[in-house]
């Protein structure tokens, strides 16, 4: 890795990275900023194609990376198809030795792929096992514990996130010590803390007032452990439970 | 120039998997003037029995295929009598609404069942590599087979009594009735070898990609593109149409996107119906 400092995901591009994606809006946004963001950081971007929705053989596109002699690999659209990939790339020993996949190694199915699924990394806004120090309210073991119980199902990041939301919301009005909207925003404004969701803070500044700035993204990655295939966090640091595989 | 050729035979290995699955459709059209807009269902129902034989009872991957090929048979012949034999005779669109409907049921109790999430059957052939490139062991197994099972078809249908009936019923059922041939229960047998086929086919495909319950549409859909290659009604014409498919699949890729590829197939499937009406392999028909 970039002087061994895992710091933001892309550095997770090396040199001569190929980027594949599904030809959606979705995987296209990421994509770019992504390719944008590559390249600003000296990577050299040797191959760049899109698949479309119904590909179901990437033998083809995989032979294409290995022509273009690139160790890292950025890419991905939803689950069937990322999970295809990620098998057949196991498959055709594509020789690549980083992986990063957009949404389907988030899911815990994608464990079934075995062996493949090792060493696969996927972006996430939160993952169960992070390890926050909260400033407030429960950390994430105990919220999935809770949740857990309740809907016998882990919770996903859009449980984590509205919970974390209604959490927010409820310490601005704490600290307002009032439920008047104008206090509210204030003591919005003024947050920056950390929560089992991580970091939030928002922006003030007049054209992107109220966007999130704290937080950031958790990277997770599909590791073996006595012969279990287990999601582990490897980033951001505050969070992580396992060192990175590269 | 090696990354050419290593498309061009990762293309050949699927393609005659892809032809595999074609020739299933083009048997009961040939025999029967009905298009099986079930194919792809059948295809999926392959899949998901090689799952729960593989994964779940522990058989095998590649044991699984003679099982799956008799279940696959007697599902069909079954769904013939409940489903196809009426429709026999009358408008194509009927036949084309029965199995529209047979496929719709199937996909909708698989995704009650099974949901649409992936599902994945690990199954380890070494495989060979040449320089940085690998061709995978359980591709090449899916390629031979495939032509082992398309050499069965040909020896059931060329050096058989059941096989010379069939092309009896395919040629003129009417002339064929006179001559004493059973040809309801040929068509129902003739049903049931198309879906046996597509079952298997599924299994093959199963053990090179992961899958859903909604997989099967793609794979249909190339199998109308190899049919009308190969020339409907024609299963050897369906086998050569696949390794064709999957040529020019490998030989384009590498100097075009493969979002591209489906449009390059549609293309040839339309210049196909318009100049080869009767397919380019109609000659080994």
């Amino acid at each position: 890795m970039k002087g061994k400092n895992p710091g933001a995901p892309i550095a997770f591009v090396y040199k001569d990275d190929p980027f594949v994606y599904k030809d959606d809006p979705f995987s296209k946004t990421v994509v770019n900023e992504t390719r944008g963001l590559a390249t600003k950081m000296g990577f050299k971007i040797v191959f760049d194609e899109s698949y479309g929705p119904d590909t179901t053989d990437f033998g083809p596109v995989i032979n294409k990376i290995v022509s273009s002699k690139a160790t890292a690999l950025l890419g991905g659209g939803h689950y069937a198809d990322g999970a295809t990939l990620a098998r057949q790339l196991y498959d055709q020993k594509a020789g690549l030795k980083w992986i990063t996949l957009l949404v389907a190694p988030d899911s815990p199915k994608f464990a079934t792929l075995g062996d493949a699924a090792v060493g696969i990394s996927v972006p996430s806004q939160w993952e169960p096992q992070v390890t926050y120090k909260p400033d407030f309210g429960p950390t994430a073991q105990a919220f999935t514990k809770a949740f857990e119980d309740k809907f016998k199902i882990e919770p996903g990041y859009h449980a984590a996130g509205g919970y974390t939301a209604g959490l927010l919301l409820q310490h601005a009005i704490e600290t307002a010590g009032s439920i008047d909207q104008a206090k509210v925003a204030a003591a919005l404004n003024k947050m920056d803390v950390v929560t089992m969701f991580g970091r939030t803070k928002f922006s003030t500044a007049p054209k992107e007032h109220g966007l999130q700035i704290g937080h950031e993204m958790v990277i997770a990655q599909w590791q073996k452990k006595n012969g279990k295939i287990l999601k582990e966090v490897i980033w951001p640091k505050a969070a992580k439970t396992a060192d990175i595989i590269y | 120039m090696i990354g050419i050729f290593a498309s061009v035979i990762d293309g050949v290995l699927v393609g005659a998997v892809y032809g595999l699955a074609a020739m299933g459709l083009t048997l009961i059209w040939g025999v029967m003037n009905v298009i099986n807009l079930a194919h792809g269902a059948m295809i999926v129902l392959g899949m998901f029995m090689l799952y729960f034989l593989a994964s779940v009872v522990g058989v095998p991957a590649y044991a699984t295929i003679p099982l799956v090929a008799v279940v696959g048979f007697l599902f069909g012949v079954v769904l013939y009598w409940i489903a196809v034999h009426r429709v026999i005779g009358q408008p194509e669109l009927m036949s084309l609404l029965s199995t529209f409907a047979v496929s719709m049921i199937v996909i909708g109790f698989g995704t009650a069942l099974w949901t649409t999430s992936p599902y994945n059957v690990q199954v380890r052939v070494p495989g060979i590599t040449w320089e940085s490139y690998t061709f995978t062991g359980t591709h090449i197994m899916a390629a031979i087979l495939a032509g082992v099972i398309a050499a069965l078809l040909y020896l059931l249908l060329y050096h058989t009594r059941v096989g010379k009936a069939v092309r009896a019923v395919s040629g003129n059922r009417e002339a064929a009735e006179l001559t004493g041939i059973p040809t309801t229960q040929v068509l129902a047998m003739s049903f049931g070898l198309g879906v046996a086929l597509a079952a298997v086919s599924g299994t093959l495909i199963a053990t090179l990609f992961p899958f859903t319950i909604l997989s099967g549409e793609a794979y249909q859909l190339k199998a109308f593109v190899v049919t009308v290659l190969g020339g409907l009604g024609n299963p050897a014409g369906a086998l050569l149409g696949g390794i064709a498919l999957g040529l020019l699949e490998g030989m384009a890729t590498p100097f075009m996107p493969v979002s591209w590829i489906p449009v390059l197939e549609f293309v040839l499937f339309v210049f196909c119906l318009i100049a080869y009406p009767r397919g380019i392999f109609a000659f080994v028909r």
